[in-house]
């Protein structure tokens, strides 16, 4: 037990202290925050420039005095003047575009507007100046009609749809999209982490093998041992990682408002004004879930998905030497199961009481990334338990087979031996 | 006592016989020589006496106990054949790390570490990377990996191969000093002229099975075939006797075979009588090479073995 503690903390604190940890653990979710930074501060600063814009409005379509709080143009209106001496002139007289709007025979005709620009114009130009013609457009048209146009906005409200969830302990409000979200982020996370922290073990026993420091281990511990603690100590490293993650997450988010003062302001106007609704939808939605439920069953499956999937990474990379590709080759029927999993995952999101989810979720090698799918909803307790202990067993029988085939495979050079060998290796004496 | 007993050993990898029977013992403060050629089964025994294979059949007894890896592992150093160490890990830790799963504690390992540093002049290296090092700096290294617990069994598997004359000489030193303070030493090779001055205990093994056992000095003298080497001027003519047959004919120099009953004594009579003028004589003894080769003649594997010996010398 002690030999493997040894061996656990030499394989931890030498991937820890190693600069590409740091890196890649701190790195890559400042990355990805400083990205979402940089999308949400372009989507909430002014644009750098004010357009100008000459208006020949001859329907006499437009309201002059309701288009001068606009923020990003500035709308400067003519009257009489001939439309092609505009289209001539109007980049001369400083205006970025020019928008002409036909005049119309009676109020049921089309209205006709031309837009003329210097260059193409940006997407938030067109919608902007769309949305404004389309809006008096209807406007005057609903006049003319002699509807109000209150009375017809209050029609035309969307039926919001609200939905709820009956469990036992009482009704509760259910956010759909959020449940679908948490259970596919946290199935992918398991599903990429057991992929890179497996790849990862086989590459540090065929390393270890071709390094030939293994001959040297194994006259001092037993090759199970050394297999143990390997796997530990990576998964030990896997832990960490998350745990930083998790902290630069919570710190990130509790410091955000002293980096950019303004923002909480802001980004609460934003929710107001609905356009990051969704932020407030979301955080509504995760507190309707059972998210200490959640946390631990992620981590039960993560640990028991790693470790079982771990050993047999340590058992294929005991028997490939120098050669990657031959590495790749005996990777990919292990990676099935895992692809499968992350396949079913996605149906069961969608349906996480079909037969197929349920046998995936029970499924030991499937399990830890299919059980993701259904942790939002209620999982009945024995179909949990069953793919519980069908984990813990798989992860019991996988490890005392990979053992023997690891124990023959670090000793062994030369010729790749065939599935079949391997197979005798692991259940041989 | 004996620190080390096989009793028929034996080993099959699929069916082949990789060490077949084969019982020795080696005394306490013996250095041993294991020989033999490439794939006669010397890894394997040996991985078997560290405890990383074990047995078909047959057991060993470590001071007189049978042997058991967990208990007596510590005791024993071994160094592969196949030299392996951490190539990204600093030196200092990683002599700690290999010590410290001998069981010893870290203040030990330190300590110790700290000896052999002295010892080998590698006081600089503690936080040098084993990349970094020449493949005869490694090799140094490889050593203290395996003596720095301070085991009383070594084991050495060709030692010497890859290393220059002085470091060769160093390392040699060392193992003589390890032997008088105490160790027993298991030396395998399939360099027989290293054995004949480094070991007084052998064992040849072939195919997996012993071929020969025994005290260097003694083996030879076993082997000898009388054959003299004598400086002495002569012409052919006056070499027409029944005492010996000439085995090769120089101007200055004579290699000579005694027929069976002849003494010594008698051929120097016979030079003397014509007063032919000896400026020596001198046995010579066969190597254990010429020894080896007798043994296992005519096998296809005694023939690979030879060429592979031209080769090295």
């Amino acid at each position: 037990m002690n030999k493997i503690i040894l061996i656990l903390k030499r394989e931890y604190f030498t991937r820890v202290k190693k600069k590409s940890f740091l890196l890649t653990t701190i790195l890559v979710p400042l990355v990805i925050i400083a990205f979402y930074a940089a999308i949400i501060a372009i989507s909430l600063s002014d644009s750098s420039q004010k357009e100008r814009i000459a208006v020949l409005d001859n329907a006499q379509l437009l309201d002059t005095s309701s288009l001068n709080g606009s923020k990003q143009m500035e709308w400067v209106f003519f009257r009489n003047l001939d439309e092609s001496f505009l289209t001539k002139s109007y980049d001369s007289m400083g205006f970025d575009h020019f928008l002409f709007i036909a005049e119309q025979k009676d109020s049921t005709s089309e209205t006709v507007t031309i837009l003329h620009s210097k260059s193409a114009a940006s997407f938030s130009t067109l919608r902007e100046v769309e949305d404004i013609v389309s809006e008096s457009n209807k406007l005057k048209k609903l006049k003319s009609m002699g509807l109000d146009p209150a009375k017809f906005e209050k029609a035309m409200s969307d039926v919001k749809l609200t939905t709820v969830i009956d469990s036992k302990e009482g009704t509760k409000d259910q956010v759909a999209g959020v449940a679908y979200g948490v259970s596919f982020i946290c199935g992918l996370m398991i599903y990429m982490l057991m992929i890179i922290y497996g790849t990862q073990v086989m590459r540090g026993v065929s390393e270890e093998k071709t390094n030939r420091i293994s001959e040297v281990i194994v006259s001092s511990v037993k090759p199970f041992q050394l297999m143990l603690g390997k796997i530990l100590g990576i998964g030990a490293v896997g832990l960490t990682q998350f745990s930083i993650w998790i902290l630069l997450m919570y710190g990130v988010k509790s410091s955000l408002p002293f980096i950019i003062p303004g923002l909480h302001s802001e980004v609460d106007d934003a929710m107001q004004s609905g356009s990051f609704a969704i932020i407030a939808t979301t955080l509504k939605g995760l507190s309707t879930l059972p998210m200490g439920k959640i946390v631990s069953l992620f981590i039960f499956y993560f640990i028991g998905g790693y470790l079982t999937y771990a050993s047999i990474f340590a058992a294929l990379g005991s028997v490939v030497s120098e050669d990657q590709q031959e590495a790749q080759q005996m990777v990919f029927p292990v990676l099935m199961p895992i692809i499968l999993g992350f396949v079913m995952l996605t149906k069961a999101i969608n349906d996480p009481n079909s037969s197929l989810a349920v046998f995936g979720s029970i499924f030991p090698l499937t399990s830890p990334i299919v059980m993701m799918g259904r942790i939002t909803y209620d999982v009945p307790i024995w179909e949990l338990a069953a793919s519980m202990v069908s984990l813990i067993l798989c992860f019991l029988l996988f490890t005392w087979v990979a053992g023997k085939v690891y124990r023959t495979g670090i000793l062994m050079y030369g010729k790749k031996p065939s599935w079949k060998q391997l197979l005798k290796w692991g259940l041989g004496k | 006592m004996d620190l080390l007993v096989l009793n028929s050993l034996k080993k099959n990898f699929s069916g082949q016989k990789a060490v077949d029977d084969v019982s020795f013992s080696i005394g306490e403060g013996e250095i041993f020589g294991l020989l033999g050629p490439n794939g006669a089964g010397k890894t394997t025994l040996l991985r078997m006496i560290t405890g990383i294979f074990r047995p078909d059949e047959g057991d060993i007894l470590f001071r007189g106990l049978p042997f058991d890896a967990e208990a007596h592992s510590r005791h024993i150093g071994y160094m592969p054949e196949e030299r392996g160490l951490y190539k990204k890990m600093k030196i200092g830790e990683q002599l700690l790390f290999l010590a410290q799963l001998k069981g010893l504690s870290k203040k030990e390992a330190v300590n110790n570490i700290g000896i052999w540093f002295d010892k080998l002049g590698m006081n600089t290296w503690w936080n040098k990377k084993v990349e970094d090092l020449s493949k005869g700096m490694s090799q140094k290294l490889q050593f203290v990996a395996t003596v720095a617990h301070g085991p009383s069994l070594i084991i050495l598997d060709e030692p010497f191969s890859g290393l220059d004359p002085v470091n060769a000489n160093l390392i040699k030193e060392e193992i003589f000093q390890l032997a008088k303070n105490g160790a027993t030493i298991i030396f395998s090779t399939h360099r027989m002229e290293q054995v004949e001055e480094i070991c007084n205990h052998i064992v040849l093994i072939n195919k997996g099975q012993k071929m020969l056992d025994g005290n260097v000095h003694q083996i030879k003298q076993d082997f000898k075939e009388n054959i003299f080497e004598i400086g002495v001027n002569v012409m052919a003519e006056q070499l027409m006797t029944a005492l010996f047959e000439v085995i090769r004919f120089k101007k200055d120099e004579l290699i000579i075979k005694l027929v069976h009953d002849t003494k010594n004594n008698d051929v120097l009579r016979y030079f003397i009588e014509k007063e032919i003028d000896i400026r020596y004589f001198r046995e010579i003894l066969p190597t254990l090479n010429e020894i080896f080769i007798r043994q296992v003649e005519n096998t296809e594997t005694a023939r690979t073995f030879l060429t592979q010996n031209d080769h090295h010398e």
